[in-house]
């Protein structure tokens, strides 16, 4: 960044927080709002549906995915710790675990929609459940993608050996959007199998 | 400052081709650049939406007049509405925020320039998605073209049986696409302001300016963003065969109004409080004084950001909410009054005992602290739920609104245009010419819009595309439409000085108007890298305390 480039003379700072964070923060801020909105969209229509399937008929809850979502949020913070103290290859392995978990919970939502649209007859269209459904468990799976896809490349980037643990910043930074996507789990999984149900 | 010894590309402009030129804009990463293409961007949106205003002024200058049609009319003030606020007034805003946030804070560029560039070419391409709608619109139907749902698309007009064809698609992929590039300039307007300060630049000797983009880009992220959702859901209803507003199968048309409000009036407060920024800076240093009330100014400001946040439901009234929920959005929206008016009184101590010079920039700033006033106390007025019951819906709320947009922010608009045009351009503006169209506008947007507030009491809704004689609708309308003739002779003009000033202007030095901010200290036109060296901060004056070594502000502060 042309920023950075530049050699400047030290100075001294009050406070400084890094941008990285506040950029993340602020983000995070926005992706909250726009999750909020769907969210309160999901429980103004539970139980206003006009047909079936309805939610108590076709859902159970996949504790199982749920542990492997909210695990990968513990490996991601060993692997960022392990960066920071200099640690690749324990980085790189604490990674690789995390990008595992996040695909077993992909895996896990797609398995539970093939049985829904295949075997339980719900899509988007069937009716206000199906809509409210996949759209908030899809916008949250959406997110899973971009995160894993952002995992992947640092992975990728990992094995070329190109992460060093002046990096840790960043990988702090990225970390962050995992603890949301699945910090935002959490309130997914209440509002769609615990309250909607 | 020796600046000379550096071969910066700019230095050499004028031996590059246009080709390299162009490429020099289009890949540039540079927070100056980025703000000025934001703000010619808006400039020619601004002109788009004006024609369109016009168009529709003169179809309603007498009744039974046949100078466009119904379907016309409809796309006419769909266009105009969305065109102003996503294409206009927002993008100047960011191109001013992009400009001058590291200027003032002493910063060398905004803290993630290429997420910057990002954001401006989709807000960009957000706009041209929209008017690509009069190409692409027509779909397998035959369906009219642009966009004809209002701008704030209602459902279940906006349904595929209402909404043929693909207008409305382009709508919201427009609204859409800007609004990932609002969020993402609002990240980096907030990162900037956290992080790239200049040494000594505490939050609280902070430029007005910057606070009130901070705030500004807070509530964009907190506004925009369902803005975002509820057009995600539209389309899921439009292509997917989703329900969320489909009544027929359960489904809501009023939580759309809810979805978009709690966007649309948030939404006013990031137009306004940039406008609220350029007032906080022209009007001290054309009075003399440093801002009263600096902090309670600060506190004003975020009162706002978050009483802004549960006011929506006022444009709903007329749906028929519950008694408490009435009651609740009635007092939350007089409450927000208070932090306002407490503005103004600062602007006003700031102005009283001052050494007023009355330039074109400080022309504009009074003449927005009258109608500013106004248009607040026409809001009090509608915030009132019966009142709002007799005129929502009609000419009195376009009155209303349009008395906030053009004789609010419009106006501080122009002030701003005229401060930092010398700073932007390295050029003086000609007075002559911007006193011209000071009263040119001046006229015009009181002919247009004090009078518009009759018709409105009188009974006239908002978007008839025609009238019948003999309501006494017909003068009031007469005199509106000729009114928009002089606002549109003073933004001829007020081109015409910009063009003029930048080819032919004198030259304005780095500081003509003695002010105080940092922007200030640096060449006009700032180089690439803004500083030569980074300054050094004691006072929310650092220019008065450089210009009077005897008596700086820091030892009061």
């Amino acid at each position: 960044m042309s920023t950075t480039s530049l050699t400047l003379p030290p100075r001294e700072v009050e406070w400084s927080p890094s941008r990285g964070r506040v950029g993340m923060g602020a983000l995070i801020a926005a992706e909250a709002a726009i999750f909020t909105i769907f969210v309160v969209a999901y429980l103004f229509y539970v139980g206003k549906s006009l047909s079936g399937p309805m939610p108590r008929e076709v859902l159970s809850p996949p504790i199982f995915f749920t542990v492997c979502l909210l695990s990968s949020s513990l490996t991601i913070h060993f692997a960022a710790r392990a960066l920071r103290r200099g640690n690749v290859r324990s980085f790189g392995a604490w990674w690789l675990l995390t990008i595992t978990l996040g695909g077993l919970f992909l895996y896990g939502t797609a398995s539970e929609w093939h049985r829904l649209i295949y075997e339980k007859g719900l899509t988007i269209s069937t009716n206000l459940f199906g809509t409210t459904y996949y759209s908030l468990v899809g916008l949250h799976g959406f997110h899973v993608v971009v995160g894993l896809v952002c995992l992947s490349t640092v992975m990728a980037f990992t094995l070329f050996g190109e992460v060093k643990q002046a990096h840790a910043e960043r990988i702090d930074v990225l970390s962050l959007y995992w603890h949301f996507v699945d910090a935002v789990w959490i309130v997914v999984f209440a509002v769609v199998y615990v309250i909607g149900r | 400052m020796s600046t000379e010894s550096i071969a910066w590309p700019s230095a050499t402009a004028e031996s590059r081709s246009f080709v390299d030129r162009l490429h020099d804009w289009i890949a540039t990463v540079d927070h100056k650049r980025l703000g000025l293409l934001y703000i010619a961007y808006a400039l020619v949106f601004l002109l788009i939406g004006g024609i369109e205003a016009i168009l529709m002024r003169i179809q309603l200058i007498r009744p039974h007049n046949n100078f466009v049609s119904p379907q016309v009319f409809n796309r006419l003030f769909t266009m105009h509405g969305t065109t102003m606020i996503f294409f206009v007034v927002m993008p100047v805003m960011f191109g001013f925020a992009n400009y001058l946030v590291p200027l003032m804070i002493g910063a060398r560029d905004m803290a993630f320039p290429r997420l910057n560039a990002f954001s401006f070419w989709m807000t960009a391409f957000g706009g041209l998605l929209l008017y690509f709608s009069l190409v692409g619109a027509n779909g397998l139907y035959g369906a009219g073209n642009a966009p004809d749902v209002g701008w704030f698309a209602y459902a279940p007009l906006t349904s595929q049986t209402f909404s043929l064809g693909h207008s409305t698609d382009f709508w919201t992929l427009a609204l859409l696409v800007s609004g990932f590039g609002s969020i993402g300039t609002a990240i980096n307007i907030i990162a900037t302001i956290l992080c790239m300060r200049c040494s000594g630049m505490t939050l609280s000797k902070m430029p007005l300016f910057a606070w009130l983009n901070l705030i500004m880009a807070g509530l964009v992220i907190l506004a925009v963003s369902p803005l975002t959702a509820a057009q995600i859901m539209l389309l899921i209803d439009r292509y997917l065969g989703g329900h969320f507003f489909d009544t027929q199968a359960g489904g809501s048309a009023v939580i759309w109004m809810h979805f978009f409000w709690v966007f649309g009036h948030p939404e006013v407060y990031v137009l306004v409080i940039p406008a609220f920024a350029f007032a906080s800076e022209i009007i001290p240093v054309f009075s003399r004084k440093p801002i009263f009330g600096y902090p309670v100014m600060v506190g004003a400001t975020v009162a706002i950001g978050f009483i802004s946040m549960s006011v929506w439901a006022h444009h709903m009234f007329t749906v028929g909410m519950s008694p408490a929920a009435n009651t609740f959005f009635v007092i939350s929206t007089m409450a927000i009054a208070v932090p306002t008016g407490i503005k103004i009184f600062n602007w006003l101590a700031t102005m009283w005992g001052g050494k007023i010079e009355f330039k074109t920039p400080m022309l504009f700033c009074i003449a927005f602290l009258f109608q500013f006033l106004i248009a607040g106390l026409t809001g009090v007025m509608q915030a009132a739920a019966p009142f709002d019951w007799q005129l929502g819906n009609s000419y009195f709320v376009v009155a209303h609104f349009h008395y906030v947009i053009v004789g609010g922010i419009l106006f501080t608009l122009f002030a701003a245009f005229y401060y930092w045009f010398p700073k932007m351009s390295g050029k003086m503006y000609s007075e002559t010419l911007g006193k011209l169209h000071f009263w040119l506008f001046l006229i015009g947007f009181h002919l247009t819009f004090d009078f518009m507030h009759i018709p409105g009491l009188l009974g006239m809704p908002r978007r008839i595309y025609t009238y019948e004689p003999g309501r006494g609708w017909d003068t009031w309308n007469f005199i509106v439409t000729i009114g928009v003739f002089f606002q549109a002779a003073g933004i001829l003009v007020f081109l015409g000085n910009l063009l003029w000033s930048y080819f032919r202007g004198k030259s304005a030095g780095s500081d003509p108007w003695d002010a105080w901010t940092l922007e200030w200290s640096t060449n006009s036109p700032p180089p690439a890298y803004n500083f030569y060296t980074i300054p050094t901060v004691q006072s929310r004056r650092p220019l008065w305390d450089l210009k009077h070594p005897d008596d700086p502000d820091w030892k009061y502060e």
